[in-house]
């Protein structure tokens, strides 16, 4: 899912009002939210992740107005304004997100490409407990359909599970979850990644040096991903995990289920967001009904805010929310609706101290930011990293599978921007990445190949 | 680069469909599938510019409408630039990434009595496709902005041309000469169309202001 964020999750006092204010005021400042994967993790053997984000929707460029009067004033040049600064500020968000996907996925095809541990297969997940490795076509499609069925379905179970605990409020338990699985990812896959690449390269590196690396690598990332961070670093935590997770599914997964599990995650994502029950879709809603943020651990954000010191009373809603923002320096920029919310932050510091009810004590600016969930990340390029590995017309096919995916996430912001409500990341972008490899790589290789030997150019 | 991609995505399907249904030992005849192919994918990539334009088009007349001043925030020019740099690039790197994935490896270039200079022109052969590419989406763009189809026909005639002349090698000299005196005549046509002149080149070579 994809989210767009107006707003930092600064909780103010008016949430009536605020949430009366959103009701009141349609198309301006929409809360896009990209689709979320719903995150699975916790067992020992976990080795599936999917992230399930909320996405949030609180507009908070007309609100933390304590005044009724002035809102319909400022509701229709707010409308016009956001109608440009969106499509301004959209063109900016989608290259944005474009650099953290174009990363994760060369980091994974690198890695496919040169170390040898990712192509080889070791067996499979209990997840896909049917092989592959039978002697006629229709028993090998019948195993990898099953495969699929048995993934999503284990996909599915565990999302509503997230789904359930956070609706009752169950949040030590979903925070517990959380931090266990990238406990894991961080330490012990990063552990098996760096084994393989010293394997590769022949570099002999010795226990103690080893357990520093991983110690503080660890270490740093738990805190950035689950607590405060500056972005850059919690961004870069963030695709590292992505591609570590995706390199395992490369790995784990086998050949035809790969493919058949892609189409069927799409379809899943595009229902799970869409549909009225669906889960993702209660997430979001109950997350954006609460004012509370997405967890942090499983989104992707491309926004940088600048919120200090809120002191909110109502802990409880507080208590997920470690959103890790950092009061980044550069590259600010000064949107005219985040003014507003500044000169009205300006009203009401003065009268903070008498008001004990006021949460936000600093809110200095805001910048618009497009939330992806990691999920996406995951599966694009695990989409990649498998044409990556088994395509037999090597690059052309990578590369061609890495334009479709990002046409489609294109798309997909521009359908965010149109449609202004969570929207699932994967359908548009999987569907092109799978016409695009199976195209390429039946039919554009062949083509290729004789246009090279015989030195013609088209 | 995803509308050159489909392109060519879309002539190697009907390559594709005329070889499965011809037969494979006929050499002549192989290879006149192959010229045909090439043509056809010409056509095919030119088409699906002329798609682009029309689509560039719709968008600058969105962007227009919502900006605040009347005026996009990028030109009709920009873009046919930014086509052109796309289509080069992916046709580019579509024909250069294996070569140079193969040449990182070991081996002997022309053992088996092709040219040894394989490499190497290929590498020019690509760089000069590459710019070509990128001033026909200017001449291009240029002519359907200015209804002036006989710029399009040029574009398309001097694309089959180039590639046309592709069918010589490894008689490089055939091949690569007139490709680089075509480009450089796309060159100095597409820097005339956007603007630039004789005294603008002299200023700059000159570092005047």
């Amino acid at each position: 899912m994809i989210t767009f964020m107006n707003n930092s999750d600064s909780e103010e006092e008016p949430c009536n009002e605020r949430t009366s204010l959103m009701s009141a005021e349609s198309p301006p400042v929409p809360s896009y939210q990209d689709g979320l994967q719903a995150s699975e993790a916790g067992e020992a053997q976990a080795h599936r992740k999917r992230r399930a984000g909320s996405s949030r929707g609180p507009n908070n460029i007309a609100g933390g107005e304590t005044s009724a009067s002035s809102v319909p004033v400022r509701e229709s040049t707010l409308e016009n304004e956001e109608e440009e600064l969106t499509l301004k500020y959209g063109a900016k968000h989608v290259i944005m997100l474009f650099v953290p996907v174009t990363l994760c996925m060369i980091v994974v095809v690198a890695t496919i490409k040169s170390v040898r541990f990712y192509t080889e297969k070791n067996g499979q997940l209990i997840y896909t407990p049917f092989s592959e490795d039978t002697p006629s076509v229709g028993q090998r499609l019948l195993n990898s359909v099953l495969n699929t069925i048995v993934m999503i379905s284990v996909i599915i179970v565990m999302t509503v599970f997230l789904v359930l605990l956070y609706k009752y409020r169950c949040y030590k338990f979903i925070h517990g979850w959380l931090i266990l699985s990238s406990l894991m990812l961080l330490f012990l896959f990063t552990y098996i990644y760096l084994g393989e690449v010293l394997k590769t390269y022949n570099v002999a590196m010795d226990y103690p040096t080893l357990f520093i690396i991983i110690w503080n690598f660890g270490a740093v990332g738990m805190i950035c991903i689950h607590w405060k961070g500056p972005l850059q670093l919690q961004q870069a935590y963030l695709i590292m995990i992505s591609a570590l997770m995706a390199l395992v599914f490369i790995k784990y997964l086998p050949e035809w289920s790969a493919w058949v599990i892609l189409g069927a995650i799409s379809i899943y994502d595009l229902m799970a967001v869409l549909c009225p029950k669906g889960p993702l879709r209660m997430l979001v809603e109950t997350a954006q009904e609460r004012n509370e943020p997405i967890f942090p651990a499983l989104i992707y954000s491309s926004a940088m805010m600048w919120t200090v010191g809120m002191a909110k009373p109502d802990t409880a809603a507080r208590g997920p929310s470690q959103q890790t923002w950092d009061a980044a320096e550069d590259g600010r920029e000064h949107l005219r609706s985040p003014s507003h919310a500044e000169s009205q932050m300006s009203d009401t510091r003065s009268p903070v101290p008498t008001r004990p009810i006021t949460s936000l004590e600093e809110l200095e600016e805001e910048e618009r930011g497009v939330k992806l969930g990691l999920g996406d990340f995951i599966f694009y390029s695990v989409l990649v990293g498998k044409a990556a590995a088994t395509a037999s017309g090597d690059w052309n096919t990578t590369l061609a599978c890495f334009v479709a995916i990002l046409i489609g996430l294109c798309l997909t912001l521009l359908l965010l921007a149109v449609f202004k409500k969570a929207l699932p990341a994967l359908p548009i972008s999987i569907t092109f990445g799978l016409i695009f490899y199976f195209s390429t790589d039946n039919l554009v290789r062949p083509f290729m190949d004789t246009l090279a030997s015989h030195q013609l150019y088209i | 680069a995803f509308f050159w991609l489909v392109s060519l995505l879309l002539s190697s399907l009907i390559w594709f469909i005329a070889v499965k249904a011809s037969n494979p030992q006929d050499e002549r005849l192989q290879k006149g599938l192959l010229i045909f192919g090439v043509m056809f994918s010409v056509l095919l990539q030119e088409a699906f510019r002329f798609l682009y334009y029309k689509l560039l088009r719709k968008a600058i007349e969105g962007l227009v409408a919502l900006s605040e001043d009347g005026c996009s925030p990028i030109s009709i020019q920009q873009m046919a630039y930014v086509a052109g740099v796309g289509f080069g690039l992916m046709s580019g790197a579509f024909s250069m990434i294996n070569l140079l994935a193969d040449a990182l490896g070991p081996g002997t270039v022309g053992i088996h009595g092709d040219s040894q200079l394989y490499f190497l022109t290929s590498a020019f052969m690509t760089m000069v496709l590459i710019f070509l590419h990128t001033f026909w989406g200017i001449l291009f763009f240029h002519g359907c902005e200015h209804r002036r189809w006989w710029e399009i026909a040029a574009v398309v005639i001097m694309h089959l041309t180039v590639s046309g002349l592709s069918f010589c090698n490894p008689l490089y000299v055939g091949s690569l000469v007139p490709s680089y005196l075509l480009m450089v005549a796309a060159a100095a046509w597409a820097y005339l169309l956007s603007g630039g002149s004789v005294q603008n080149l002299r200023r700059f070579l000159l570092c005047k202001c």
